[in-house]
């Protein structure tokens, strides 16, 4: 190899050569992430690392030191490098797993499902769940590099261990398996799942996955769920046929500076959680230099949303046009599409249709005869909330840890591998095609002052029909919960709204005839946030909701800053202190939580350690007072 | 002949004092030329900043956050506040919270700030869980250096003096992630399997004594290291012709440590195996000294 990928190669790759080889099947997987490439275009292809670290995974269940070592010798690079990497996603193993994974959803959703009764089945026959050791002291290879000895013969065959929000939270409790997400299920029906693979059988057949509930209403619905569950997904002859690539057939026809002006002039904003006027920041980067990139952010983690998903199982076409058109807007010749590594069956079929597309000449060069030329490559992620960020997620594609980074500069200035990037969020991305085939003054007459259009809302938790929403901004959050999702059932009464998942802010019930709008709910001191509405009865524990939150964040910080690394933990402990103190809040706890949060709110790096203190906080207000 | 070209100056104001910089200045260097200065622990003044310790954190005009002084640039009329309440109780609850999870005590920097600011780590006791706060016991697999994490504050100095910055051994990096991320050769290799060539110069930048020389280390565990009584003896590395400044640090009158001036523009601190670790044949045959016959005659392999 004559590339030299940096200063120090030399000395690193001697040690890497006596590393003995991969197994065949690992060095065939590996072998398909590099492709067409040949040797010497692999070095410095450091956005391969994490494709290359799934298909080891995949091949022997676990990324194995030789695996790793072969992965350095093709793309270049140092092996503390790619193991800082593998060790930072929740879904990659450093070390031997038991092939078959159950990674069981006892988030805030799933918790209220009985997620804790599906753990105490799993424990019974497989003993304690399999986490990432905390420091690192585990590692079972430690003293035998050479790779020769390795200690799966002695691995059960399936493992467990407790999972984030699944984004499912309409029909869970969900367990991720391997490709598979196993939904509604229930102890019993896991325990025969477990006694199945136990005796190396596959288990009961795959029920079809119970399709989620769509509902609608006001003016201009259904505009992102028109298609959804009434097209063949990854049929392009279905999107055609109801409205599909009419939005990008119009912006070709119009030009890329027309185009950005009808999103602008339509008042889109960001649906991600930050609000940002899409169309400014389409603009921001079309005035920088080339080259430029446009990113889907479809790494949809917040606990309790589930509405990218929706859309990429069901409609993934709306959201490659939406792209696409960015693409031609901001002057991109390739967009990348990030899914979560907890998404199978959107990972698919995004990459399906991208496949349909590409062939029908949407994508690809000289798109539709016109000059345009772009494409989309997927990239997938492997179990980090923090990749959500849009810098941690850039970072992600490149082949670096998911770490934000500092801003200013921001994305449209230096974004994905150091260029000009725009990147939006899937249902933002799915509003597009609409505004520009109906035009943007139309879009804009839709919603309220400051929150044009319509938006999706995720209903979880004890309503009567859990399911993704459609409405016109400005509808009140109470029509959202009683009259579309029909409200607390067999007579219960709301107790409390978590709006905008892990990171938003508890409504209580006298709250919930705000108009469900970004001004309005930040006149209250919330935000609409990811757009899930997760309603808990008079009976939850209140208290096991926000210690699962403040557990979430603490799973969930990528470490990088003091605030939030240690910040997440003492807010779990004291979260954790005052439900044991049964709902009593001591004056000496509160300020210690008070502080603690403002600092996470003022010092942390990125919006996962400054929001991580919101929900905590809001539940202090009617928590604290309770009997 | 080459002509000097001057940056364009952008005027800021620190304090209400207004103060001019070259445009790409950092507000960490607009503090400074002020006359002012704010505490750092990530920050080192060889490395690029980086950011993430958050200590140095201000107050900027028309930020909803605090910002990072070490990182952040400056703007034409930027209004910087670095002594306000808002401020200090970030600076005084960073230093809390590496307190209450790693081992300071041999952080000089920290426990600076942490007296200065008023830190108290003890109020988060009563509700530390177990298992929280990392006991590992120091790694000690080869004769020049030890690994003792406990005491590791993330700063990623090393991690950045081991890669392209300074070394381009890039031997360690950060794994794991949150709580549990940390500092690793990759699959917790011992050192000697791994990259590493022994310069050291991740030693050299360690601010808490996570990375320590061995002898420092068991001399400490003696209870014979002893700063008080050291001198610091200036002199040129003998091994080649580069002629590399050392600071010889001297204890009864036997060398204990080197280092190398930061403010030497040939070495910028940093050294070779040989220069840092490469002098205990200065004592051999004469009487044993603390540690002297686990010393090393000569380094391990890598070279």
């Amino acid at each position: 190899m004559s590339a030299i990928p940096f200063r120090g190669w030399g000395v690193e790759l001697q040690r890497l050569e006596r590393v003995p080889p991969p197994t065949p099947e690992e060095q065939q997987a590996l072998e398909r992430v590099w492709g067409h490439l040949g040797p010497e275009e692999r070095v410095g292809r450091r956005d391969l690392l994490l494709p290359a670290l799934w298909a080891a995974q995949e091949a022997r269940g676990w990324i194995s030191y030789p695996a790793a070592a072969a992965i350095c010798r093709e793309l270049g690079l140092p092996l503390a490098d790619v193991y800082g990497v593998a060790s930072f996603y929740a879904l990659l193993a450093t070390e031997p797993r038991p092939r078959r994974m159950i990674h069981l959803c006892d988030d805030i959703v799933c918790m209220l499902r009985g997620a804790e009764a599906l753990a105490q089945t799993l424990h019974r026959h497989l003993g304690d769940p399999l986490e990432e050791p905390a420091h690192g002291e585990t590692y079972a290879q430690r003293s035998l590099p050479d790779g020769t000895n390795s200690p799966e013969g002695s691995l059960p065959p399936v493992g467990w261990s407790r999972s984030p929000c699944l984004g499912q939270c309409e029909r869970g409790v969900a367990a991720l398996v391997g490709e598979r997400v196993l939904l509604g299920l229930t102890p019993e029906a896991l325990e025969e799942r477990v006694r199945a693979w136990l005796r190396g059988e596959e288990g009961p057949a795959e029920a079809t996955s119970p399709p989620p509930h769509l509902g609608w209403k006001g003016e201009g619905t259904p505009l992102l769920l028109a298609r959804c569950g009434r097209v063949s997904p990854t049929s392009l002859e279905d999107y055609r046929s109801l409205g599909g690539y009419q939005g990008l057939q119009r912006a070709l026809a119009i030009g890329p500076e027309a185009t950005l002006q009808e999103v602008e002039r339509s008042g889109l904003i960001g649906r991600g959680g930050a609000a940002f006027p899409t169309g400014r920041k389409w603009a921001l980067a079309a005035r920088e230099p080339p080259p430029r990139y446009v990113v889907c952010n479809a790494d949809e983690s917040e606990p309790g949303t589930f509405k990218d998903r929706v859309l990429l199982e069901k409609d993934p076409f709306s959201v490659i046009e939406g792209l696409t058109i960015a693409g031609y807007a901001v002057g991109a010749e390739r967009g990348y599409l990030y899914v979560r590594g907890e998404y199978p069956e959107a990972y698919r079929t995004v990459v399906q249709a991208l496949e349909a597309a590409r062939a029908a000449g949407y994508l690809g060069s000289r798109i539709l005869g016109t000059d345009f030329s772009f494409d989309i490559e997927v990239r997938r992620g492997a179990g980090a909330y923090v990749c959500g960020e849009e810098t941690a997620l850039f970072n992600s594609i490149e082949g670096f840890r998911g770490e934000p980074r500092n801003r200013p500069p921001f994305p449209t200035q230096v974004g994905l591998f150091r260029r000009p990037t725009a990147i939006n969020n899937v249902e933002t991305l799915a509003c597009v095609p609409p505004i520009l085939a109906r035009g943007g003054e139309w879009y804009a007459h839709l919603g309220t002052e400051r929150s044009r259009g319509t938006k999706l809302v995720c209903v979880s938790g004890h309503v009567v029909r859990p399911g993704l929403y459609e409405v016109p901004f400005g509808v009140p959050i109470r029509t959202v919960v009683e009259d579309l999702a029909g409200g607390v059932p067999a007579g219960g009464r709301v107790q409390a709204v978590l709006c905008g998942g892990a990171a938003g802010t508890f409504l209580l019930p006298e709250e919930l005839d705000t108009p469900l709008a970004v001004e309005a709910l930040q006149a209250r001191g919330a935000a609409l946030g990811s757009g899930a509405l997760m309603v808990f009865d008079e009976r939850t524990d209140l208290w096991a909701v926000v210690e699962r939150i403040a557990r979430f964040f603490r799973d969930e910080s990528c470490g990088q800053c003091v605030p939030c690394r240690v910040g997440t933990q003492r807010q779990l402990e004291l979260v954790a202190e005052l439900r044991r103190g049964g709902g009593r809040v001591d004056p000496h706890l509160r300020g210690l939580l008070e502080e603690l949060a403002q600092v996470m709110r003022d010092a942390s790096i990125c919006g996962l350690g400054q929001l991580a203190p919101n929900a905590v906080l809001s539940s202090l207000r009617f928590l604290g007072r309770m009997p | 002949m080459t002509r000097e070209v001057q940056a364009p100056l952008v005027t800021v104001e620190v304090d209400g004092q207004r103060v001019e910089v070259p445009e790409a200045s950092t507000v960490l260097q607009a503090i400074r030329a002020a006359g002012k200065d704010v505490p750092t622990l990530c920050y080192h003044p060889v490395l690029e900043p980086i950011g993430v310790c958050r200590v140095c954190v201000v107050e900027v005009e028309g930020s909803r956050t605090l910002v990072a002084a070490c990182i952040r640039r400056v703007e034409p009329g930027m209004r910087v506040r670095t002594e306000t309440p808002r401020v200090e109780l970030s600076r005084r609850m960073v230093v809390e919270l590496l307190q209450s999870s790693v081992d300071t005590s041999l952080a000089p920097d920290v426990q600076r700030y942490a007296a200065e600011y008023g830190a108290r780590p003890e109020r988060w006791q009563p509700f530390a869980q177990e298992g929280a706060r990392a006991r590992r016991a120091p790694k000690v697999d080869n004769d020049l250096y030890v690994r003792d994490l406990d005491r590791c504050i993330l700063c990623y100095r090393c991690v950045r003096a081991c890669g392209e910055e300074v070394q381009n051994s890039f031997a360690i990096a950060v794994a794991g992630r949150g709580l549990g991320a940390r500092i690793d050769p990759g699959f917790d290799l011992p050192l000697p399997d791994s990259a590493c060539v022994f310069c050291g110069n991740c030693v050299a930048v360690c601010p808490t004594e996570a990375l320590v020389p061995k002898t420092q280390f068991e001399m400490r565990r003696a209870g014979t290291w002893e700063e008080g009584r050291q001198q610091v003896v200036t002199t040129t590395c003998p091994y080649c012709g580069v002629g590399c400044k050392l600071n010889l640090h001297v204890q009864d009158n036997r060398i204990v440590k080197v280092t190398a001036p930061l403010d030497d523009p040939v070495t910028r601190g940093f050294l070779c195996v040989k220069g840092r670790f490469g002098w205990t044949y200065v004592h051999a045959g004469t009487a044993s000294g603390p540690g002297s016959e686990a010393e090393p005659s000569t380094p391990p392999g890598n070279l």
